[in-house]
């Protein structure tokens, strides 16, 4: 089988840009970056399935002119996949945008409390500091 | 030929859609629910039996000829896996009914719950079931949707914000896998796991390798394995009490359930021994610092899943029959004691009224039951003997010290600190929450404690919590025919019992 090499580079193109997008902090950017980068998947599949034929349908062509049916069959499902997951991401951007005013992905608020604790070298207030003395009562001061 | 084989998948999705036409009777609701999942239960009972006694089963389905269509298998290992999620889910759901009755469906639109979680059954088996990449790739999506809608459920605030950092995450992971799929179609001509795993040997050395870092890459980010756990800790918490439980119970166990299967029937000659050992000892280690820095149970929790998957991969990687054995018995009890623990979450929610240790306190006075429903999980998943996690460790240490070699040893070393850990971890929460004087809930009828519990503790959650403790308490007490079965299954991903089985009656090219 002979790739054909453009539609490799379109897809390694389009699969670049995809992930650079998906970096990015807005919903909405990544969302194209979602759909661009699904785009480059499905070339990439044609390019898998080798070169183009005829339509596979059984008794209509000679079986070696057909193109490969299998592929074709992945992207379908990985359209259909990738139309519900855009959808989904658009609504879950514009409810982000309804209830914060922007639809930025943002930073875990706990995480954030630990790190700033951390920097402060502080402890949390569920801290126990326990002492073992010798004379077998354990002292626990909070 | 075996027609049981689709039901696992079929039954929740029939349960779905009734649920779905029976959006407005949350009762009718429940009992279609259960019942489906009961139908599950005994379905993969019976092929747990099957692949036991009969050998390997398989089902190519739609009549194609062989070879052609989608092949089903259920050998040891994913019958058994099948198996114990099937039970975790259906205590799981038993548990969200008693919430239900209780909280009146005030914040979340319940109707939406029993449908996606039913999907979201369907797609774990899916994933245990699929005998190629693609329909695996279809399970892994059917599940992922189904959390979704789970994880941002109500589309409160904090769960939008943990549901925008998981479903990026799972997109990049999904697409990854799609394009490992279509370079492995582009390079062998088929995607299903038996053929390919007699065409990939033939393929020159780096293609393979690549091909073999693509597909742990895309699983270990499903699986949570460091370096790419960071999205985990972060989006597993905001979700409700069963949600969460079923997410830590099964979904990162569909990814390293995954990345047994690819590493051992697709690559068989080539182990990463190496590589999965320092990652293994990597994720043990930050995971469970990470859990003890935190003060909340959600979190700490969700620390600890992260950091007793590098166990599951500790059995993975060393390549050997008793590793293998060992990380699916752990693997198991794991996905039982995870999900329990954060039932048991959920109610201390209730008791105490939050689950950060800044809050609560005191809970055993309040509660003793609600102590008992925690110490046992928790010790089980520090390990303390004779509990399930106390076995699966032994067995990875033993499998670790016959490998014998260097790192091998420094990744026992690594397992048995985090163990020490793993207890530091669940002794803060219990002397932090459990211990002391009670601080937010005044017990106010001292005389009749027994009905103020009642009404604390719905029996409904309380039983299926305890039904989920018995059943980790089965593996412990039948631990010696359960390790005897997961050896075998181990034996057979090695041999080539699974390859043929599959291939049986497929005319070779």
């Amino acid at each position: 089988m002979i790739p054909n090499l453009t539609l490799a580079i379109v897809a390694g193109v389009l699969i670049a840009c995809g992930v650079y997008l998906i970096t990015e902090r807005s919903l909405s950017r990544i969302l194209v970056g979602v759909a661009v980068m699904s785009n480059g998947i499905n070339l990439l599949f044609l390019v898998a399935a080798g070169p183009a034929g005829m339509p596979a349908i059984i008794g209509m062509f000679p079986a070696d002119q057909m193109s490969d049916p299998l592929p074709q069959a992945m992207v379908l499902t990985a359209i259909v996949i990738t139309m519900a997951v855009s959808a989904f991401v658009i609504t879950m951007a514009y409810r982000s945008f309804q209830l914060n005013g922007h639809d930025e992905v943002s930073d875990d608020v706990e995480d954030a409390r630990i790190r700033a604790l951390a920097e402060r070298d502080d402890v949390s207030a569920s801290f126990e500091e326990i002492r073992f003395s010798d004379t077998g009562d354990d002292v626990v001061s909070e | 030929m075996n027609n049981l084989l689709p039901l696992p998948i079929l039954l929740p999705m029939l349960g779905a859609a009734l649920n779905l036409i029976l959006s407005h009777r949350p009762r009718a609701q429940r009992v279609v629910s259960i019942v489906s999942l009961l139908g599950v239960v005994i379905v993969a009972g019976t092929l747990m039996w099957q692949s036991y006694h009969r050998g390997v089963q398989t089902l190519w389905v739609g009549a194609w000829p062989r070879g052609m269509g989608i092949a089903l298998v259920a050998d040891g290992v994913s019958s058994l896996m099948l198996t114990v999620a099937a039970l975790v889910t259906l205590g799981v759901l038993i548990y969200s009914t008693g919430q239900d009755a209780e909280e009146v469906r005030r914040a979340t639109p319940v109707s939406i719950f029993h449908p996606t979680f039913l999907l979201l059954c369907a797609g774990v088996s899916n994933a245990f079931l699929a005998g190629d990449l693609f329909n695996l790739f279809v399970g892994f999506e059917i599940l992922l949707f189904a959390s979704y809608v789970l994880l941002t459920m109500g589309g409160t605030g904090s769960r939008i914000r943990a549901g925008s950092i998981y479903v990026v995450v799972n997109l990049l992971s999904s697409n990854l896998f799609l394009v490992g799929i279509a370079n492995i179609y582009a390079a062998t001509g088929t995607v299903n796991l038996a053929q390919l795993s007699q065409r990939l040997p033939l393929l020159p050395d780096n293609v393979q390798a690549g091909l073999q870092f693509l597909l742990l890459i895309v699983f270990s980010l499903k699986a949570a394995v460091f370096p790419l756990q960071a999205w985990l800790p972060d989006s597993y918490p905001t979700a409700p009490a069963p949600v969460t439980a079923v997410f830590a119970g099964l979904l990162t166990k569909v990814g390293v359930y995954a990345i047994m299967r690819t590493q051992t029937v697709l690559f068989p000659g080539r182990p990463l021994t190496d590589l999965l050992l320092w990652v293994a000892l990597a994720t043990m280690i930050v995971g469970i610092l990470g859990a003890i820095a935190q003060s909340e149970i959600k979190r700490l929790l969700s620390f600890t899943l992260v950091s007793h998957i590098g166990y599951m991969i500790f059995g993975v990687a060393l390549a050997t029959i008793s590793g293998m054995a060992a990380a699916i018995f752990y693997t198991v009890h794991h996905i039982t004691i995870q999900a329990t623990l954060f039932l048991v979450a959920g109610l201390i929610r209730r008791v105490g009224g939050s689950t950060s240790l800044e809050r609560i306190q005191g809970l055993a006075k309040v509660s003793p039951l609600l102590g008992a429903l925690f110490l046992v999980p928790a010790m089980n998943l520090a390990g303390i003997p004779p509990f399930s996690g106390f076995i699966g460790k032994l067995g990875l240490l033993t499998a670790g010290a016959e490998t014998g070699t260097p790192l091998a040893w420094a990744v026992v070393a690594g397992s048995v600190v985090t163990s020490l850990l793993t207890l530091y971890a669940v002794a803060k929460v219990w002397n932090r929450g459990f211990w002391g004087e009670p601080q937010i809930v005044e017990v106010e009828d001292d005389d009749e404690p027994d009905e103020h519990e009642g009404k604390l503790l719905p029996p409904v959650m309380v039983g299926a919590a305890i039904g989920l403790i018995c059943l980790s308490l089965a593996f412990t007490v039948f631990a010696g025919p359960l390790y005897a079965y997961c050896t075998l299954a181990a034996e057979h991903m090695f041999g080539p019992q699974y390859v043929q089985a599959v291939l049986n009656g497929v005319p070779t090219p």
